[in-house]
């Protein structure tokens, strides 16, 4: 990120915890945005209901963003507690 | 001390005098030990509060966990446990789309910013922009950034507690005003953040629980299946199937996609929120603190849509909840309370409503508390007194603004009483995406900003978010009354944040000659260790 930093591993920690940082953000804004767009763009996707049962697209994917939202911090907290963390010392 | 222990002897007496049901009664019960046990704690913390460590982040002696849920408790405010589950009782589907973007939020406060926050700053998320801009320019920008954000959503909250109260327990408005008002101002200014994260806690954890209870009796009669519930619910709603797919709320794309802006970035600029993250004693617990904030809120927004479909079953075609023109008795916002009772009775009931009650009154006083540390570290003591003023005067100017504050919330808690104040909140948000959310991720993150830049920008920014509000289809045509409105959309938070970004980026880059890339890198290897 910046050459006048020496440090290696600092360098490695930037490196890898915007990877980490950035990739997720990335996931969580492009399924959040793709929801928001396909309710304003084409409602009717989310009109469609699972097989057998009385729950829509809408109700579904809605339910799994928040899901999702939730798993991927687990996943942070994990990789940061693992692995970046020790690239702080 | 004695002003708390008179404090609770007032609302005893008084709420179970204005009551005449034996709900009303547990209620006035279950939210007068909630006082008593709040006001113990601050009477405890009062006497830790002298320095600022105590004062403005609980001495950074909270945990993981507890700031998890302190967090949480600042988030799910009344208006999203009673106006997410009313929305969803009335228009089904339209209900998730707030929560969502309510939540998404949270995962990249998380992954962008909680641990630098904690990193770099110490109480005001104006120190962690000071790190690298010229404090007395910056900290005007934050100070204002903050306020403005914590008096509007002030304002929504206020009025909501004075209605809500009205109804619950009988007690005219003015009295829940001052109620609120009083208590909030005791808690802030004698506890500090100690006493305000342990309201915020208790509050948490009650609210959760009930919410739970809830959710658990509604899923209970349809074995557990959310497909069972959703069925039945369009067979009783009057517009049967189509509340379980997009109806009114997003009438186009640009409303849509600002709306979604406002929510995730407002989130990630509420000063109340951001001022958490110092409580705690490392980063490492910051990231922990906002995986179980973001943990907590998903389960609750999940909870209140299980609420809302119940109400929609249980509720409807009920007269003991209709009024003679088939609305919900108290408006579509009492969903939940009416739901409790049709559930479990009196004594859920009361215990429902008094949850509600602290909610209000937890969220009122993080909001105060984040207001007052403005003025009196931001404002006072760095843009005032440049950087020279004792602890001891600093905590006294954080502490009368506190009181300042409050009686600023009850008095225009009282102006707006009846008016539509729900864009308030709408407005906060807005503001909180357009002016304290890009100054913060700039300072982390681009190494060419400047203080010129930021403080421009983010003052524009804050303009046209006030700008757009103000001549939007809520204030300018359902307000004043004019026939179109000049600014088009609703929700003016992808145009606000648009113009904030793109303006402290440009005048930054004309703004060359005040660059310091020196101090920039000092920030980034900063943020990314431990500052001890």
């Amino acid at each position: 990120m910046n050459k006048k930093i020496n440090d290696n591993n600092l360098e490695k920690l930037i490196f890898y915890s915007n990877l980490i940082s950035y990739l997720l953000s990335f996931i969580v804004l492009i399924l959040y945005f793709s929801f928001i767009l396909i309710l304003g763009f084409k409602p009717e996707l989310f009109h469609k209901t699972l097989p057998n049962s009385s729950i829509t697209y809408g109700i579904f994917s809605g339910l799994f963003i928040i899901i999702i939202s939730v798993f991927l911090t687990f996943i942070y907290v994990v990789l940061s507690n693992l692995f970046l963390d020790k690239l702080k010392k | 001390m004695n002003i708390f222990f008179f404090l609770t002897l007032l609302i005893f007496p008084l709420s179970s005098m204005a009551s005449d049901s034996s709900s009303k009664n547990f209620a006035a019960l279950i939210f007068g030990i909630f006082v008593l046990v709040t006001l113990l704690i601050t009477y405890f913390a009062s006497k830790k509060n002298f320095n600022k460590s105590n004062y403005y982040a609980a001495g950074g002696k909270i945990s993981g966990l507890q700031n998890g849920l302190a967090i949480a408790g600042d988030y799910m405010s009344a208006a999203s446990f009673l106006g997410i589950s009313g929305l969803v009782f009335f228009s089904g589907f339209d209900g998730l789309i707030y929560s969502i973007g309510f939540l998404v939020g949270w995962p990249i406060i998380l992954f962008l910013i909680a641990e630098k926050l904690k990193n770099l700053g110490k109480y005001t998320f104006a120190d962690v922009t000071s790190t690298r801009l010229t404090q007395s320019k910056i900290r005007i920008l934050s100070a204002s950034g903050t306020l403005v954000t914590v008096i509007f959503y002030l304002i929504a909250q206020m009025v909501g507690a004075g209605s809500l109260i009205q109804i619950l327990f009988g007690l005219p408005y003015y009295y829940a005003i001052w109620i609120v008002g009083l208590l909030m101002i005791i808690y802030v200014s004698f506890g500090g953040m100690i006493a305000t994260t342990w309201v915020q806690i208790i509050k948490a954890i009650l609210l959760i629980l009930g919410a739970t209870a809830l959710a658990v009796m509604v899923l209970n009669d349809y074995s557990f299946s959310i497909g069972k519930l959703l069925e039945e619910a369009s067979n009783v709603h009057p517009e049967k199937k189509s509340i379980l797919y997009p109806g009114k709320l997003i009438s186009d794309p640009i409303s849509a996609i600002s709306l979604g802006v406002a929510l995730i970035f407002g989130t990630a600029g509420l000063p109340h929120i951001l001022m958490r993250f110092f409580t705690v004693p490392d980063a490492k617990s910051s990231r922990i603190s906002a995986f179980y904030a973001t943990t907590f809120i998903g389960y609750f927004y999940i909870l209140t849509f299980i609420i809302g479909f119940g109400a929609i079953i249980f509720l409807t075609n009920n007269n003991d909840y209709l009024d003679p023109n088939n609305n919900l008795i108290g408006s579509n916002n009492m969903a939940a309370i009416h739901l409790s009772h049709a559930l479990g009775g009196d004594i859920f009931l009361g215990f429902i409503s008094a949850v509600a009650f602290a909610t209000i009154l937890a969220v009122v006083s993080g909001l105060t508390l984040a207001g007052a540390s403005a003025i009196g570290r931001d404002f006072y003591v760095y843009v005032i007194k440049k950087g020279k003023s004792d602890e001891k005067k600093e905590i006294l100017v954080s502490k009368i603004s506190s009181v300042f504050l409050g009686i600023i919330a009850i008095v225009l808690g009282i102006i707006f009483q009846g008016q539509n104040v729900a864009f308030m909140v709408g407005l906060a948000f807005a503001v909180a995406a357009s002016t304290n959310f890009p100054i913060l991720f700039l300072t982390i993150s681009w190494k060419n900003l400047t203080t010129n830049g930021a403080m421009y920008g983010g003052f524009i920014g804050l303009f046209s978010a006030l700008l757009f509000v103000f001549l939007g289809p809520t204030v300018w045509v359902e307000t004043l009354g004019f026939k179109n409105a000049i600014f088009p959309y609703k929700y003016p938070g992808l145009f606000s944040m648009s113009i904030s970004f793109f303006s402290i980026i440009i005048i930054s880059l004309i703004d060359k000659k005040n660059r310091d890339e020196k101090r920039f890198m000092e920030l980034t290897k900063k943020s990314y260790l431990e500052s001890k």
